[in-house]
């Protein structure tokens, strides 16, 4: 790659001084490139590694035979699931939201807030939306008091599934719909008013305009934030491992008993099967994502 | 804004953002509530005034430590981003057009990889660290350059595409500066809306990871706050909120600066308007 780019200098306009710097510059690379290799590239070998490697060393597929264990499938599903149900909820309650923001100035005060929280609770929210919910929706819970002292409504009634996986739902809802306004309100924000104008002229009226026009350019970013929000609850870890300290129902907490505890399931290098099956499970959805991406930036220019 | 007439009417749109901020302010309303709560059901200040007594300082003193480390973490993230992202960045629009794709393409690839797929394999390349740079928290920095590569990424090529860097860089070679004069007194002033995003968004994204730090068994903010939380719960809560109150600050100022730095062409147009 790095052989191209003097021609590219070059053909860009600079004369004199390309010739002699592309050395030097090409140097000027490295100690980034070297970072990556180091933090990025090794990491990511060495996870897909592990899952290839033996006990002694050598390379073999046994590990990969965990992965059609029952207890790891069910596990696998139950990570599928979440992510599917929270991020249909969060693509479908942040598009709502993303179509009230377009009544809002793009500089003005409500869209300030709504981004910084936003922001915050999609990507800062981790250990401390554990809190919050265990705070809302615990055994002891301030909603949890309310509706046993008012309404005599029994939360918990069959068990304290809050620190169980049901109760890791309402949690992934909070920080999906957050993330869908995040990466769905460029999309909408991007429907052009010449359009709707368009086909006012033409004798449409506003829910036509959405029928005929708004869903169909939409749907394929909408598609794309869905996907997004389905790899994000699929890869989160920090709220899980806050809420249930012992389970292991999803993927990353199994990668977690996986890590600290000498063999599960009667296997060794268990870690880097799972670790492997979440980068198929990964590169399939931001594969997809790529692809939808693509359509959707067709209507964006 | 040009989208008034694809906008819902002020009644729906108000609907739609009271209903939803309503769900949204629940949690939020009951961890004040929870820290106010004391044991005989009534409501005190306590929990909130107790984080303040020398008395406590003992069992808060995790916190503190992770704050602490937490905050040198940032700070080390932030002179990544600031020292080997922006330069390699500059350097690639400048020297290496061509490999803006695939430079693209590797800073927004750890999006894709989950934080508990990288602990797996940094788990040896940290034993590695241990042995030679020690085990101390601000290791885990270079993991977290990378976590927040994204971010920052996304931050600074969006200021870059709105400058001209190669006129900038050509006309103050011509004018006989230095490569480094270059960078830091011509491009950095230039990009500074971009570079102070990226390193807010640095800043939050540090201040809130978790699922590295626990694993690798190295203490900050959201490690220490969880295991705070294992003896008192109602001060876990009482920094969470704090914690996000924070991040909401830091984040409603990334907007305001961020909304600086998407607007380059006209600030330098019009350049009156873009300061209020």
């Amino acid at each position: 790659m790095i052989a191209l780019a003097p021609e590219a200098a070059v053909g860009t306009g600079h004369r004199v001084r390309s010739r002699r710097m592309p050395s030097l510059s090409a140097v000027g690379l490295l100690p980034f490139g070297a970072y990556l290799a180091v933090f990025l590239a090794l990491p990511t070998l060495l996870a897909i590694a592990s899952g290839l490697v033996g006990g002694d060393g050598a390379f073999t597929l046994e590990n990969l035979a965990a992965l059609g264990d029952p207890v790891i499938l069910t596990t696998f599903w139950n990570s599928t699931w979440l992510s599917l149900l929270t991020a249909a909820v969060g693509a479908v309650v942040g598009g709502l939201l993303c179509y009230a923001m377009l009544g809002f100035p793009a500089d003005g005060r409500v869209r300030s807030v709504v981004d910084a929280a936003s922001g915050v609770l999609a990507q800062f929210g981790g250990v401390m939306l554990a809190f919050a919910f265990i705070a809302t929706i615990g055994l002891q819970g301030v909603v949890t008091v309310l509706l046993r002292d008012a309404l005599g409504v029994e939360l918990y009634a069959e068990g304290a599934w809050i620190y169980e996986l049901p109760g890791l739902v309402l949690p992934y809802i909070y920080f999906q719909v957050p993330l869908m306004v995040i990466t769905f309100l460029p999309a909408m924000t991007g429907l052009k008013p010449q359009w709707a104008e368009a086909n006012l002229t033409l004798g449409g009226t506003p829910a036509g305009f959405w029928w005929r026009i708004g869903i169909p350019v939409l749907a394929p970013s909408f598609l794309a934030s869905f996907l997004l929000l389905f790899a994000n609850s699929f890869s989160s870890y920090a709220t899980a491992a806050a809420l249930s300290s012992q389970g292991s129902s999803i993927v990353p907490l199994q990668i977690r008993t996986a890590l600290t505890s000498e063999t599960v399931l009667g296997r060794e290098n268990l870690a880097g099967a799972l670790a492997l099956g979440m980068i198929v499970v990964m590169a399939a959805v931001m594969g997809l994502y790529a692809l939808v991406q693509r359509r959707a930036a067709r209507w964006q220019s | 804004m040009s989208a008034e007439r694809l906008a819902p009417r002020p009644a729906v749109r108000w609907t739609i953002l009271a209903g939803v901020g309503l769900l949204f302010l629940i949690p939020i309303a009951s961890m004040i509530g929870f820290t106010l709560r004391d044991a005989g059901g009534g409501s005190t200040l306590e929990h909130w005034t107790g984080l303040a007594d020398p008395a406590n300082a003992g069992r808060y003193r995790p916190i503190w430590t992770g704050i602490g480390n937490s905050l040198v973490l940032a700070v080390v993230t932030v002179g990544i981003v600031l020292f080997l992202l922006a330069p390699t960045m500059v350097l690639i629009t400048l020297r290496y057009p061509r490999l803006r794709r695939p430079f693209e393409f590797l800073c927004l690839l750890p999006i894709s990889i989950p934080a508990i797929v990288l602990v797996v394999g940094l788990t040896p390349v940290y034993l590695t660290i241990g042995r030679t740079l020690g085990t101390g928290a601000w290791t885990l920095a270079f993991a977290y350059g990378i976590t927040v590569l994204p971010y920052a990424y996304r931050a600074i090529q969006s200021n870059l595409d709105g400058i001209d860097v190669k006129t900038l860089a050509e006309a103050a070679r011509s004018l006989g500066a230095d490569w480094l004069t270059v960078l830091l007194r011509v491009l950095a002033p230039n990009l500074r809306g971009g570079l102070l995003a990226a390193s807010l968004i640095s800043v939050a994204v540090v201040l809130g990871e978790f699922t590295i730090a626990s694993l690798l068994n190295r203490q900050n903010l959201q490690t220490a706050v969880f295991v705070v939380s294992k003896q008192d719960p109602y001060v876990a809560v009482a920094f969470a909120l704090l914690a996000l109150l924070f991040a909401f600050l830091l984040l409603l100022v990334i907007g305001r600066v961020g909304r600086i730095a998407g607007t380059p062409r006209r600030r330098r147009t019009r350049p009156a308007q873009e300061t209020s």
